[in-house]
């Protein structure tokens, strides 16, 4: 270590490569990874930018969706017209259909709005009220005919219009040549809101509440399709995941290694990326053409997306049997349990964090399909009646959520529109919910080796 | 355990629904025209009555038909919406699948409407030669039939704007194209001298009306298989556009659209029910005989359908832009006696 060679001359500069100075070489590599970094940062940022505005947008068109304006209105329950016999016999009061109530309806907004000066007509002011009015006052009285002859204050919808203006959706300009509104109506209801007699409220309807027709849009609720989804995902449960879990054992753990079973895991591969409306003619055929199942029930867009989901939690069930390792069950084996304690005992347990995960994709995945429903009959005016039980909430017709959406993005209202857009918030909701949950099960119980 | 147990119960529902399910609710299906209104009395019919809501699909007026002729029984359906008569094929293809006693409703007429965007070009008036004119694959052009060489309105009738031809019309599974190709395209196509040429040319007169009958498939004039939903978000999009409209879905979306006339006339529920507006159509449902007194609620929904307070002058339908129909009592009488066709 003495005869170190004396260090050269400052005065000269070094001949060979600097490892301090880069050379061209060098600088390309390190540029092409900066550009690298920057693309792969610029597609994370427009996926981002993308995600934000579609939220923003979503948000933005649906919020609306979730308040209604409602006014308060006192109704003289004239037996003259309601029960003509005065016997309050109850047959004799549901005679008089929705449309013997409107008069009275109509009496009532006159009476309202007498003190207001106003340029719409006597027979022009129900325009401001939803047709679902009378429906309301109707089963009022039904319920309680010792009321009749009484005045009640009852809470009615506005029109979707004039909801739409208290929501900044209508102008005064738009109605010009709309003849379900006019401007004057507009400036009615300006006076009512400063009297506190209308009033913009959150509306539970829309989340717990039926479908309605293309007329009363300021009624409609995603409430009964949200029972047929409901039900349709209890199908999917107790079939698709009995039935994929004693597959996927069967194909990982006990089947042979052989020509056939390798052509059922190429199938069932091929089963998960067949598009869904293949799935819906399958269920068109044969449950309903076939099998006599009826209509529009969830019980058939159950069996349907099963079929769906089951290449899903086949193929997850089969990847986290897979992950568990050869030691456990060789282990078992070792101390004398029999393959199918194995099995039971040790892998199974092991590997459930990830079929639940999976399952809970794959609901979720059927939780937001709309094209098989297209063809068993679950889109339209379905969801209007609540199921009166369990075997009522399979059998008689229903929608789904995302069907429901789909029909009211299809209605001529545009505040239909804006129902569709708050249809997606709650769809949103529920799918997020179910991805947490199974990101939370995952951590949770999740082991690694 | 418990999940095998809820498998067995599943599977047992699904076995009872087969052997004895027993339907207690009207289920309607096809035209899109008539879904609002149907969807409307269905509404109606649940707060009025004691039976539960009908249900209402659409699809078009020829699936709705379509599945109407799939045969009798509870998983099949009860009322077919049309929004154009049954046809003569149709009847016979009802028939061979049992379905020989349908009666036929006529609950009032709807307008055919060409509307374009609000601030776009000025389409305020049209002829039915105009329509033809624009979207036929021949047309007239000096006294000779020739492939169509319009691309501006402007090309055949100087009162129209100099824009591009682009009309997004109703698909073939529609009701609506049939009347928009009966009641526009070939009057268009007699008005212009096109079908008189042809005969000349040597067709057949059934050939010369079906050639009339055609649209240009250079992308000028595109079908649209969707609902008016579509057709507006396409109107939307392209500012020289117009579009094929229903009355009353057009009269819910004054704030985007203005209509145009056709032959002069402005379409409105009574230039309509006067008949002189010229492109209007009778809507229909049709009525599976064998359902009555099976299906509870059947009867007491089409009379509910047609009965004065609903699709009279002053209903709800006519309010929603149904033009009714002068001879709507005719009709009640025929559902009270259930007569078939």
């Amino acid at each position: 270590m003495t005869d170190a060679p004396a260090p050269s001359t400052p005065a000269v500069p070094p001949k060979g490569k600097s490892l301090l100075a880069q050379d061209d070489r060098t600088k390309r590599r390190n540029a092409a990874e900066k550009r690298f970094r920057a693309y792969g940062i610029a597609a994370i940022s427009v996926g981002l930018l993308f995600l934000a505005s579609l939220l923003w947008a979503i948000v933005q068109n649906g919020t609306p969706a979730f308040t209604q304006t409602f006014v308060n209105l006192e109704v003289a329950l004239l037996e003259e017209k309601l029960d003509k016999n005065g016997n309050r016999d109850i047959d004799d009061i549901r005679k008089v259909s929705t449309f013997g109530y409107n008069p009275l309806i109509n009496e009532a907004l006159i009476v309202a709005t007498a003190d207001i000066e106003t340029e719409v007509e006597d027979g022009d002011l129900k325009k401001i009220l939803s047709a679902s009015a009378a429906a309301i006052v109707r089963d009022f009285v039904i319920e309680n005919p010792d009321r009749i002859g009484e005045t009640v204050e009852f809470r009615l919808l506005t029109s979707s219009r004039v909801d739409g203006y208290l929501k900044g959706r209508v102008t005064r300009e738009d109605l010009a040549r709309d003849k379900n509104l006019d401007a004057a109506h507009l400036d009615l209801i300006d006076v009512m809101v400063a009297a506190g007699a209308v009033e913009r409220v959150f509306n539970w309807d829309f989340i717990l509440g039926a479908d309605a027709s293309e007329s009363r849009p300021e009624q409609a609720g995603i409430g009964v399709s949200m029972l047929g989804s409901f039900f349709m995902m209890l199908v999917v449960l107790v079939l698709a995941l009995p039935i994929g879990v004693a597959a996927s054992i069967y194909l990982e753990e006990f089947a042979p290694q052989n020509k056939f079973t390798d052509l059922i895991e190429v199938n069932i591969s091929n089963l998960a990326a067949v598009p869904s409306i293949v799935f819906g003619i399958l269920g068109l055929a044969v449950f309903i053409q076939f099998a006599h199942l009826p209509q529009s029930a969830p019980l058939v867009g159950g069996l349907t997306l099963t079929l769906m989901t089951l290449p899903t939690i086949v193929i997850s069930t089969r990847a986290s049997l897979k992950a568990v390792p050869p030691s456990i069950r060789d282990a078992a084996l070792g101390v004398g349990a029999s393959k199918m304690q194995s099995v039971f005992h040790h892998v199974l347990p092991l590997a459930m964090p990830g079929i639940l995960t999976g399952t809970i994709i794959g609901l979720a995945q059927a939780l937001g399909e709309t094209a098989p429903l297209l063809l068993i009959g679950m889109v339209g005016y379905i969801a209007s009646n609540y199921p009166d039980g369990i075997a009522s909430g399979f059998l008689d017709p229903n929608s789904a959520m995302p069907a429901q959406i789909y029909e009211w993005a299809k209605r001529a209202d545009p505040a239909y529109y804006e129902r569709a857009w708050g249809g997606i918030i709650v769809l949103l909701v529920f799918l997020l919910t179910m991805n947490i949950i199974a990101i939370i099960l995952r951590r949770r119980f999740e082991r690694r080796w | 355990m418990s999940i095998m147990k809820l498998t067995a119960t599943t599977a047992a529902i699904a076995l009872t629904a087969t052997s004895s399910f027993a339907r207690d609710n009207v289920q309607v299906a096809g035209s899109s025209t008539v879904l609002p209104y149907a969807s409307i009395v269905a509404e109606a019919f649940g707060e009025n009555f004691e039976f539960p809501t009908p249900v209402v699909e659409s699809g078009g007026s020829s699936s709705g038909l379509k599945r109407f002729c799939e045969g009798v029984g509870e998983n099949t359906i009860d009322i077919a919406n049309a929004s154009r008569a049954i046809r003569e094929s149709e009847v016979a293809a009802c028939a061979e699948n049992g379905v020989t006693d349908i009666i036929e409703v006529r609950i009032g007429y709807d307008g055919i409407v060409f509307a374009s965007q609000l601030d776009g070009p000025d389409y305020t008036a049209f002829e039915p030669a105009d329509i033809f004119n624009a979207l036929a694959p021949k047309v007239m052009v000096d006294g000779a039939l020739v492939d169509n060489p319009h691309t501006m309105w402007s090309d055949f009738n100087a009162d129209l704007p100099s824009e591009d031809i682009l009309a997004f019309i109703p698909g073939t599974k529609h009701g609506t194209r049939e009347v928009f190709e009966e009641k526009v395209v070939a009057a268009g196509c007699e008005a212009t001298g096109a079908f008189e040429a042809m005969i000349a040319s040597g067709m057949s007169e059934d050939d010369a009306e079906d050639a009339c009958l055609a649209v240009r498939t250079d992308g000028r004039s595109v079908d649209i298989d969707g609902d008016y939903t579509e057709t507006l978000a396409r109107i939307d999009a392209n500012t020289n556009a117009i579009g094929v409209f229903g009355l009353a879905f057009y009269e819910n979306n004054t704030d985007k659209l203005k209509v145009a006339t056709m032959s002069g006339v402005e379409p409105t529920t009574e230039t309509i029910s006067t008949g002189d507006y010229p492109v209007s159509r009778p809507l229909f449902f049709y009525i599976k005989a064998a359902h009555v007194g099976v299906i509870p609620g059947l009867k007491e929904f089409a009379e509910f359908f047609v009965a004065d307070e609903v699709a009279g002058p002053d209903g709800p339908l006519a309010a929603y832009g149904l033009v009714s129909d002068p001879a709507l009592a005719d009709t009640q009488t025929m559902i009270a006696d259930e007569k078939t066709m």
